[in-house]
C-alpha cells in the first residue's frame, strides 16, 4: 500500500453509450501528486474513463455512467455536485493544442474570467505565474495580446496546460498531450509533467509506451472496456502480471 | 489516342464548357445593367431622390420609397436577427437530437423555399387584419421577418457548427457553463457567417414587392413614413408601379429607382463580402 492518501477513486464504475458497454466495473484508486498513466489500443476505454473524471462526457446524448467516482472521497456524480465547480478542480489537457482565437492573455485568463473574476491585477497576476509554471513567460511576455494561434504546437499545449493551471486545479487530466507535437516538444511536456506532480495529481492517457514508462508512477492497462491491470510503472514494464500487459507493452499488438 | 489522352482532352473539353457557362451568366447581367444604365442614370439628380410621388413623371422622385425601403431594413432587421440567431444557437448547441428536433430541421430548411407571396398572404390574415397592424411599416417589416427567418436560421447553424468540437471543450473543462461557452467562444468565432447570411438575407429582403403588396404598401404615399404604424411604400413597389404606367416617361423613372436599389443591394453584398473575409482573417484553426 502507498503511503500517499487516494486523491480519486473508481468504484465498480460502468459506463455506456447508448447500448455500448464503454467500461465495465473499472475499479481504481489514484495517489494524490503522483502521475497515473492509462495506457491500452485505440477504442479500450482509457479516453472515455478519463474524461469521466471530470464529466466531459455529460454532453454526449446517450452516455451514462455506474458506480462512483470519488474525488478525496467525494462522489463526483453525486446531485449535490456541480459541474462547474468539479472542473475548477479537474483540469484537462487534449489531444490537439486548442487554444481559443484569442490573445494569449485571455487564453490564461479565460477560467478565472468566466468566474466573475474582472481585476486587472489578479488576472495578470494569475496570468504569469500560470505561464512560469509552463516555463513559457520568458517566450510570450512580451506578446501577450498577440493572438495565441500565433504560437508554435508544443507552445500552444503549454499555453493549454498554463491555462489549466490558471483556475488552481487539484487534479489535472490529460488525454495524450503530446501525440500532435514533435519530439523537442513532447521532452518539454514531459519534463513539465514531471515538476508539475510535486504540486497536481495528474492523470495522463498515453499511446506511448515509452511516455508512459517515463513520466508516470503507476500505470493502468485498459482493453476492451476493463482494467486489465494496475501497478507501479516500473512492476508493470518489467514484469507484468498479465499475458495480454505483456504482449500490448512489448508490442505484440495494439 | 491512349486512355490518358482521352482524359486530358475531356478535361479541357470540360474546361471550355465552364467558361462558355460562366460567360452567358456575366454577358446577360452585362447586358441588363447596361441597359438599365443608359436608360435611367440621366434621370438620377438630387431632386429625384428628394421628391414626393407625382402624377407628372417629370417631377416624381422616390423619396417615400427609399425611406420606407430603410425603414423596412432596420425594422427587418430588429425582429428578425435575435429571434434568427437565438433559434439557430438553441437547435444548434441546445437542442437534443430528438426526432421532433430532426423534424423542425428539415422543415426550416423548406420554409426558406417558400414563396414569398404566401408569406404575404399570412402577414395580412396575422398582423394585417388580426393584430390589426392593417398596411403598416410593422406590419410589412413582420412579414418580411418571417420570409428571412429561416435563411438566418440556416445560416447561423452552419457558422456555429464550423466552430470545432475541441474549441467549446476547452471553455467547458475550464469550468464554463453552456452559455458561457456559447457567448465568449463560439459565437465570436461564428460571428462572421452569422454576419454575412443576415445581410445576404437583407438584401433578399430590399427587393421583395410581391409579400408588400399583398399586405397592402401603397404604391402612392405622399408622406415620409415617421413611426413603425404608419403607411408606406418600398422602391421595388414604386417600380413596379412605374413599370405598369403606359408614359414612356415612367420608365424611365423605374430604370432609374431600380438603379437605386441596386446600389443599396450591392452595398449590402459588399459589406457581407468584406465582412467575411475580414473574420476568415481573423480566426483560423
Amino acid at each position: 500500500m502507498s503511503k500517499k492518501p487516494y486523491k480519486l477513486e473508481a468504484r465498480n464504475l460502468n459506463a455506456f453509450y447508448g447500448g455500448f458497454h464503454a467500461l465495465k466495473d473499472i475499479n481504481i484508486a489514484m495517489e494524490e501528486k503522483a502521475v497515473t498513466a492509462f495506457i491500452g489500443p485505440s477504442g479500450c476505454g482509457k479516453s472515455t474513463f478519463l474524461r469521466t473524471l471530470n464529466r466531459m462526457n455529460d454532453y454526449i446524448d446517450g452516455f451514462r455512467v455506474e458506480g462512483d467516482i470519488l474525488l478525496d472521497g467525494r462522489d463526483i456524480y453525486g446531485k449535490d455536485v456541480r459541474v462547474d465547480e468539479l472542473r475548477k478542480e479537474v483540469g484537462m489537457v487534449f489531444q490537439k493544442p486548442n487554444p481559443f482565437p484569442k490573445t494569449i492573455f485571455e487564453n490564461v485568463v479565460y477560467g478565472l474570467k468566466i468566474q466573475g473574476i474582472k481585476d486587472k491585477k489578479v488576472l495578470t497576476e494569475a496570468a504569469e505565474r500560470s505561464l512560469r509554471q509552463t516555463a513559457l513567460w520568458e517566450e510570450v511576455k512580451d506578446k501577450m495580446d498577440k493572438s495565441a494561434l500565433a504560437l508554435s504546437g508544443g507552445q500552444q499545449q503549454r499555453l493549454c496546460i498554463a491555462r489549466a493551471l490558471a483556475i488552481s486545479p487539484s487534479v489535472i487530466l490529460m488525454d495524450e498531450p503530446t501525440s500532435a507535437l514533435d519530439p523537442i516538444s513532447t521532452a518539454k511536456i514531459e519534463e513539465l509533467i514531471y515538476e508539475l506532480k510535486n504540486d497536481y495529481t495528474i492523470v495522463i492517457v498515453t499511446h506511448n509506451m515509452q511516455q508512459a514508462g517515463r513520466v508516470s508512477d503507476q500505470t493502468a492497462f485498459f482493453y476492451m472496456g476493463e482494467l486489465v491491470e494496475y501497478a507501479k510503472t516500473k512492476t508493470m514494464f518489467t514484469s507484468p502480471k498479465h499475458e495480454r500487459t505483456q504482449n500490448y507493452i512489448t508490442g505484440r499488438f495494439g | 489516342m491512349t486512355n490518358s489522352d482521352k482524359n486530358r482532352l475531356k478535361d479541357k473539353a470540360f474546361q471550355v464548357f465552364g467558361i462558355f457557362c460562366t460567360f452567358i451568366g456575366l454577358v446577360v447581367l452585362a447586358i441588363f445593367l447596361i441597359d438599365i444604365l443608359i436608360e435611367g442614370i440621366s434621370r438620377i439628380d438630387w431632386d429625384f431622390i428628394t421628391s414626393l410621388p407625382s402624377r407628372r413623371a417629370s417631377r416624381a422622385g422616390i423619396l417615400t420609397a427609399w425611406a420606407g425601403t430603410l425603414w423596412i431594413l432596420g425594422l427587418t432587421s430588429v425582429i428578425a436577427f435575435p429571434l434568427g440567431i437565438a433559434a439557430g444557437v438553441y437547435l444548434e448547441e441546445y437542442s437534443k437530437k430528438t426526432k421532433l428536433a430532426n423534424f423542425l430541421e428539415i422543415n426550416i430548411a423548406n420554409l426558406a423555399g417558400v414563396p414569398s407571396i404566401i408569406y404575404g398572404l399570412l402577414g395580412m390574415e396575422i398582423f394585417g387584419r388580426i393584430l390589426g397592424l392593417g398596411g403598416s411599416l410593422l406590419s410589412g417589416a413582420l412579414t418580411l421577418s418571417l420570409l428571412i427567418l429561416p435563411i438566418i436560421i440556416v445560416t447561423t447553424r452552419e457558422a456555429i457548427k464550423a466552430v470545432p468540437r475541441s474549441i467549446r471543450d476547452a471553455s467547458y473543462a475550464l469550468g464554463a457553463s453552456k452559455w458561457q461557452t456559447t457567448w465568449n467562444q463560439v459565437l465570436p468565432a461564428s460571428f462572421g457567417g452569422i454576419l454575412t447570411g443576415i445581410i445576404l438575407s437583407l438584401s433578399r429582403a430590399v427587393g421583395e414587392a410581391a409579400p408588400l403588396i399583398v399586405i397592402g404598401a401603397l404604391a402612392y404615399v405622399p408622406f415620409v413614413p415617421t413611426s413603425p404604424t404608419d403607411e408606406f411604400t418600398v422602391l421595388p413597389i414604386q417600380i413596379f408601379n412605374w413599370t405598369s404606367r403606359p408614359q414612356a416617361d415612367f420608365l424611365v423613372n423605374a430604370a432609374a429607382a431600380i438603379i437605386i436599389l441596386l446600389l443599396i443591394t450591392f452595398i449590402l453584398n459588399g459589406i457581407a463580402v468584406y465582412l467575411r473575409s475580414k473574420w476568415q482573417n481573423k480566426v483560423k484553426w
